[in-house]
């Protein structure tokens, strides 16, 4: 699949939550675009992501 | 030939703007056409909109407004004065968006932060010595009307929350993310982008320290979301924020809101 413009091999029947945590990735601080639609925060458990999929996951960091 | 001159229209037989200025005002006086200031004489044209401005002189009231549009460019000005902004967070992204919005005339701004000012904030936010102790958005709604008056400023003094998102932001074109925390970022971001079908926000991330200038640029990652920012240099300890880089980032995002009202989606 491509997160980010880059092609990543996913794993089969992967929840986003399942491949976010794998990557370390801090829930709190994202928004994640799944072809083309936000994907609400309460339903990353239940988002089985596929080799079809683009991602886009912005993370945000502190100051303003 | 119909001309404006000083936001009246004239049908007078004027054939130059030095002959307008002979005629109604003073040799002094500055000559905006269409916006733009002008040194030589220029011929008049059907709909050309003529502003003469004393030097140094207060203006009466119904004559500042068409004083100050003359610096803006026609009918870019009334996309602007039709738009609806709506900046969360009025610390120094917020604050100094703020200013620039009502600068270029954005018609209505709606302000929204639960802080005071403090002294701390003087570092590279849009405030003064004489608005410590108050609301934030009393403060900055104080210095827009000083600074353009023709602006309709809507204040909330409230935390922005997952579940207050739709009634603040409803009925708004865009929203200036400008929130300190990541976590804050995050959840305007989400709660927004779901809640709001046809809201876009401009957002940042990455403004901290004094790294080069040129790092910091505007992206669009999704459709509806905009990122200005070096995406990278988080404000932490020993690396502050300092108000050039602040106040880039504030600029990026404020030309993007600019961009966006004139209907131009790229960044």
């Amino acid at each position: 699949m491509q997160v980010n413009g880059t092609t990543i091999s996913s794993e089969k029947n992967q929840t986003l939550f399942d491949f976010l945590e794998a990557k370390n990735i801090d829930f709190n601080i994202i928004a994640v675009e799944r072809n083309g639609e936000i994907v609400p925060r309460s339903t990353y458990k239940e988002v089985i992501l596929s080799e079809e999929d683009t991602l886009e996951i912005v993370r945000f960091v502190g100051g303003g | 030939m119909i001309i404006e001159v000083n936001g009246k229209k004239l049908d007078r037989v004027y054939q130059t703007a030095f002959e307008v200025r002979e005629q109604m005002g003073n040799e002094t006086d500055i000559l905006i056409l269409n916006g733009f200031q002008i040194e030589n004489d220029y011929e008049l044209l059907e709909d050309d909109v003529l502003t003469l401005i004393p030097k140094g002189a207060l203006p009466k009231q119904e004559e500042l407004e068409s004083m100050m549009m003359a610096r803006h460019t026609p009918n870019v000005h009334q996309k602007i004065d039709g738009g609806k902004v709506a900046i969360a967070g009025l610390g120094g992204l917020g604050s100094n968006i703020a200013v620039m919005l009502a600068r270029i005339g954005v018609g209505q701004l709606l302000l929204v932060d639960f802080d005071n000012v403090e002294p701390s904030n003087l570092n590279r936010q849009s405030y003064y010595i004489s608005h410590l102790g108050m609301p934030k958005t009393a403060a900055l709604k104080k210095q827009i009307e000083e600074i353009n008056p023709f602006i309709n400023i809507e204040t909330r003094n409230v935390e922005v929350t997952e579940s207050n998102i739709l009634e603040l932001f409803n009925g708004y074109d865009l929203i200036c993310e400008a929130f300190d925390r990541p976590e804050a970022k995050s959840m305007l971001v989400n709660g927004a982008l779901n809640l709001l079908p046809n809201i876009k926000i401009v957002s940042a991330s990455g403004m901290a320290g004094y790294a080069s200038s040129n790092l910091i640029k505007t992206v669009r990652p999704m459709n509806r979301l905009y990122v200005c920012g070096d995406m990278e240099n988080e404000a932490k300890i020993g690396k502050g924020l300092m108000a050039p880089r602040v106040q880039i980032c504030a600029g990026h995002q404020a030309n993007m809101v600019l961009r966006l009202l004139l209907g131009i989606e790229d960044i």
